[in-house]
Formats: C-alpha cells, sequence, structure tokens
C-alpha cells in the first residue's frame, strides 16, 4: 500500500515538474506584439458604395439600391515570407463590418513584429464559438442585436454571417409597401444534425499589391477592397427578381459561393 | 479539538438549513433519484438562491415585451405545467397569435434541444427567440436590458447574483434558465411507484402495462420523451407547418416535431404542436383511426395504435399518475 502511495506521489511529483517545464518553454519571453489592421472598404464595381442614395445595376440587368450592409470578419491569420503562420488570438478575432458606421471597417489586432505576404480569414462566425457558452459570446457576438440590425438568429441558434438589404424595382411589394430585397445569409453546419453551412475562409495574396511590414511604433493597414456587386454577378448570376428575399435557404450557398470571392488586395500602408 | 470541530461545523450546517427552511424551501437543485444525469452544463451556470429569485423575477417580468405587457409567465401558467392552457397556439402581444402551442417549462434541465423544431440547442439561447418573437414579445434583448438597467431593483438583483451590478445578455439569460432548470417536475404518483414508496392500482397496472407496449418507446420513461423528432401521422395543418424541416432543410424531417413528455399531461390541454386535439380522447382517437400517410410517417404509426375501450380508459388511468400537484402547486416557483 505504501509503496503504491510512493509511486503515485512520484508520478504526480514528475508529472508536475514536467508541466512546469513545459509551461516555462511557452513562457518564454516573447517579443512584444505590434500592431496591424486589416481594412474592409466596401465598394461597388468601380465606385465607392455609398448606402441608400445611388442606384446600381447587376449583370442581370436590375436596378438598385443598398440600405444595408454588415457582415462577419473573423479568425484571422497571417503567413510570414518566412512560411510560418500567425493566428491572432481567437477571442480577439471576430469583427462586425458595418457600412453605416466606418470605424467598424477595421479589423484590429496584434502580431508579432515581421513581414507578411499573406492573409486569411472567415467571413461569418465558425461553428466552435457559434456554438459556445453564451458568456463568451460578447461584444460584436452579443446576441442582443435589435430586429433590423441584429446578425443573430434566435428560431435556429446561429449567427447571420452576411446581410445585405436594399430597394430594387425588380424586387415584389412587400407587406410593408416596399420593393425590398433581402440577403441574411448565416448556417455554421448544424450542432446535431448536419445542416447548410456558409462559412467561406478566405486567403489573399499580398505579395503582388504589398506585404504587410509589422514593426514597433507603427500600425501598418492591409486595404482590402470589397467589391459587393460581386454578390449578384460572381460564379453565380443572382437576379433580385428570381431571388428577392434569400435566408436560411438551400440557396443561400449561391450567395455564400458568391461572397467568398468578394475581396482583392489594394494595397497595404505601412 | 476534532469533536469540538465537528459539532460546529454541524451546528452551523444546522443554522444554515433552518435560516434557508423557514425563508423560502430553496434546496438548489435536486437530483430525481430515478431521472438520468441532466444534458445542460451545470457547471457553467451553477444555482444559487440568489440567481434562482433573479431567474424567477425575470420570468414574471412584463418588461421582457416591447409594451411591457407579456411575460414568460405569460404563456406558461404554472397550473398548467407552465403551458398555456385552452390556447391552441400561443397569444402574444397586441393579441397577436402564433402557430404554435406553447410547451411545459417543465424537466428542461434533460432536454438537448428547444421548442417544437428543435432549433435552439442550448437553454441560455432560448429565451430570445419568444422575447425577439414579433406575435409573441416582439422586442429586442438590446432594450431589455435598458429597461431592467433602469429599474429599481434589478442592479441590485444582479449584484447579489452574479457579483455586480453589470446587466447582460449572458446574466440574464444564466438567470432565467436558472429558473427554469429548478421547473422539476419528479413527484408524480408514478415517481413513487418508481421509488418504492407506493403502488399502482390495478387500473393503473394495466395502463402502465398498455403504456409499456404501445406508446414507452417514443414516450420515453422516466422523462416519457425520447426527444427525437417525429411525424405522427397527424393531417397537415393548414398554415403547411413542415417542423424540424425548417431547421434542417433536410427532406426526412419535413413534418417532423418534437416528442412531448407526457408528465402533466392531465393540465396542458390542448394537444399536438397547434394544439388541434382538445382532449385526451380526441389523441387517442387520431392514434386509433386518424394517422395520415403523410410524408416521412413514422414507421411505428403506419398503422395507428388501436385499443379497446377498455384498454382506452385503463391507459388513460395510468397516463394521470403522471400529475405532479406538487410540481404545479410549488410556491417557490410562483410569481412572488
Amino acid at each position: 500500500m505504501k509503496t503504491y502511495q510512493q509511486i503515485l506521489l512520484l508520478c504526480i511529483s514528475s508529472s508536475m515538474l514536467f508541466a512546469t517545464c513545459k509551461k516555462e518553454k511557452i513562457e518564454q519571453p516573447l517579443e512584444e506584439p505590434v500592431s496591424g489592421t486589416v481594412e474592409f472598404d466596401n465598394i461597388i464595381g468601380g465606385q465607392n458604395l455609398l448606402l441608400n442614395t445611388v442606384n446600381y445595376s447587376n449583370a442581370s440587368g436590375e436596378q438598385f439600391n443598398i440600405t444595408l450592409l454588415q457582415y462577419y470578419i473573423s479568425n484571422i491569420s497571417l503567413r510570414k515570407t518566412d512560411g510560418s503562420v500567425y493566428t491572432v488570438n481567437q477571442d480577439s478575432s471576430y469583427f462586425l463590418v458595418r457600412e453605416n458606421d466606418p470605424s467598424t471597417r477595421f479589423a484590429r489586432f496584434k502580431i508579432p513584429a515581421g513581414d507578411y505576404d499573406q492573409l486569411s480569414f472567415v467571413i461569418g462566425v465558425d461553428s466552435l464559438r457559434s456554438t459556445m457558452d453564451i458568456s463568451k459570446r460578447t461584444g460584436v457576438l452579443d446576441p442582443a442585436g435589435g430586429h433590423d440590425d441584429g446578425m443573430y438568429w434566435g428560431w435556429n441558434s446561429g449567427y447571420i454571417f452576411f446581410k445585405m438589404e436594399g430597394i430594387s424595382p425588380s424586387a415584389p411589394v412587400d407587406p410593408s409597401g416596399q420593393r425590398k430585397f433581402r440577403y441574411h445569409i448565416g448556417g455554421f453546419g448544424g450542432y446535431s444534425a448536419p445542416t447548410i453551412n456558409n462559412i467561406r475562409k478566405v486567403t489573399i495574396d499580398l505579395k503582388a499589391s504589398g506585404i504587410m511590414q509589422a514593426r514597433h511604433g507603427r500600425t501598418p493597414n492591409i486595404h482590402l477592397m470589397a467589391d459587393i456587386l460581386k454578390v449578384f454577378n460572381g460564379a453565380n448570376t443572382l437576379s433580385i427578381a428570381t431571388n428577392p428575399t434569400v435566408m436560411f435557404s438551400d440557396y443561400s450557398t449561391k450567395v455564400s459561393a458568391n461572397y467568398s470571392s468578394l475581396f482583392y488586395h489594394d494595397h497595404t500602408e505601412n | 479539538m476534532n469533536i469540538r470541530f465537528i459539532s460546529f461545523t454541524a451546528g452551523f450546517v444546522l443554522l444554515i438549513s433552518c435560516s434557508k427552511e423557514i425563508m423560502d424551501h430553496f434546496r438548489g437543485f435536486q437530483q430525481p433519484a430515478n431521472f438520468p444525469a441532466p444534458v445542460y452544463r451545470m457547471s457553467d451556470n451553477p444555482i444559487t438562491e440568489d440567481g434562482f429569485i433573479l431567474g424567477r423575477k425575470l420570468f414574471y417580468e412584463p418588461r421582457l415585451s416591447r409594451n411591457n405587457t407579456v411575460s414568460c409567465g405569460s404563456c406558461h401558467i404554472q397550473s398548467s405545467a407552465f403551458t398555456q392552457h385552452g390556447h391552441d397556439v400561443s397569444h402574444g402581444i397586441d393579441d397577436r397569435l402564433g402557430s404554435r402551442n406553447s410547451q411545459a417549462i417543465m424537466n428542461l434541465a434533460w432536454s438537448p434541444n428547444f421548442f417544437w423544431d428543435g432549433g435552439v440547442f442550448d437553454l441560455d439561447l432560448q429565451p430570445i427567440v419568444p422575447i425577439t418573437n414579433h406575435v409573441e414579445m416582439d422586442e429586442t434583448v438590446e432594450n431589455v436590458l435598458a429597461k431592467l438597467r433602469l429599474h429599481p431593483q434589478y442592479p441590485a438583483l444582479f449584484k447579489k447574483a452574479f457579483g455586480s451590478e453589470e446587466i447582460t445578455t449572458a446574466r440574464t439569460m444564466k438567470a432565467l434558465s436558472q429558473f427554469m432548470l429548478m421547473c422539476v417536475s419528479s413527484e408524480s404518483k408514478y415517481d413513487s411507484v418508481k421509488n418504492g414508496t407506493a403502488s399502482f392500482t390495478d387500473a393503473e397496472e394495466k395502463g402502465y402495462m398498455i403504456f409499456r407496449e404501445k406508446c414507452g418507446s417514443c414516450h420515453k420513461e422516466p422523462l416519457f420523451t425520447d426527444h427525437s423528432f417525429r411525424n405522427n401521422g397527424i393531417p397537415v395543418g393548414p398554415n403547411n407547418d413542415e417542423g424540424r424541416y425548417l431547421v434542417t432543410l433536410n427532406e426526412t424531417d419535413r413534418y417532423k416535431f418534437k416528442v412531448p413528455s407526457l408528465r402533466n399531461l392531465e393540465f396542458t390541454a390542448p394537444y399536438m404542436h397547434d394544439g388541434r386535439f382538445l382532449n385526451l380522447d380526441a389523441v387517442l382517437d387520431h392514434y386509433n383511426a386518424g394517422v395520415q400517410s403523410t410524408p416521412n410517417i413514422d414507421p411505428a404509426l403506419v398503422n395507428g395504435i388501436r385499443l379497446q375501450p377498455t384498454e382506452r380508459t385503463q391507459l388513460l388511468t395510468f397516463l394521470k399518475t403522471l400529475s405532479d400537484r406538487k410540481f404545479l402547486n410549488n410556491r417557490l416557483l410562483a410569481e412572488q
């Protein structure tokens, strides 16, 4: 009996030693991280996007304006020129870009100093976070949003990843008397049964238009353009007349396929 | 030294339990002996007396609705096992009607998902649905929090429950969960029989045998549901509610709805997801001869459930042993 206890004690103490060693290894003096940003600049074709006032037209020949545009960007990671990948701390890697609030177009993060030539992020909210305890859903993930600009579906627990609404003469008159189109795209793949998955990962090479040089005392900015016209004119051609409302439906995957290619790298401000 | 310590501890424990008993009988979450372990992650939201009291106040709080007229308790009435007795579909704000029958707030600690279609997978996320639903409370959570922050009592109640006056979505939902988790119905005659402190009458026993043979595979003991989604062959309703399909978009889920618990069914009429059957006779008539072969009909129900008149009486006699009047009359769960 006594021997067993001694062995047990030995095991515990040695595993503690092991754990301590391991921890110290992780806590080796890291270089202090530096600031960086990615800017999500919404445009439409060759024009700056303006809400409400300007009419645009899509490849289906339909006139429309945009009254509301917002989408989640999450899980940012950057690849260094030496090939190593740095993933931004996940708790600090959720952003909601809202066209009506210019301050939300920057995703701000901390990374180790260095040169980065590739950027990756997710459009939407990953499935893990989509099923996390409510106390882990703070800030832009707080499901308390309002009826119109909220980004959370209560009835079918999950976030709306991409929300775009506008007025178009091609849309039928809705119960509110407006000719409105509504694209509310979400779906993280389901909790207990597989459902639609509109989480889209985007990877952008920065070499052609300028790598990011993260340095102390500066805040480099990767300036991306998001061409919203591609929501209509992408791999799939969307027609407002045919699909004025797309929410939780199989067709939503066509919209997400289109929005996965909205982004291109314009330049980097180092 | 040891004896003094033990007697001191014992005395202290006695003192605490006495004062609690006198105050309000709060004894925390009690695991019924004949129930499985809860599926709710209790460790993420430990139930405390202050958390429970806050949750109870929120449950009966009409400020959760747009014009401060509808509370959770409006459609979930304790005397009807927290359903809305006499309403086929729920009756919400501005006399608007929902499309489904309000479900019992009962034994939710064991429920892996919520609503007739299982669209919500976490009890902490459940209250957001009725609060924001246009025909139920038609409010935003943001606005509810703003109202609670301005209320003379809530900041102090949040402080007692969570350590500071901060009122957040997570704290509000967790408090509501604490109240709902405490709505445990486990003291029916059936439970007493299972726990060996009572016995069935002859008719109840015969009814129990019929139940086990013909109903128990879906309405699985001891919760009297297997928490699955099934099409029980009721004709498709006028609003073509497609049930579970709306959540999964899976063809094999079309017209399936959650198997409801049969506990307290004596008090939870009307029945089915849209409350179409006003009494249990109508339900048994359906299973006897009304089953329709709609898409995804449950294989076990294709030929219905045929019962002789005496069998029907015996089954109904047994089903009444699932009534838990202590639960219906528990002052701790009532509006204070």
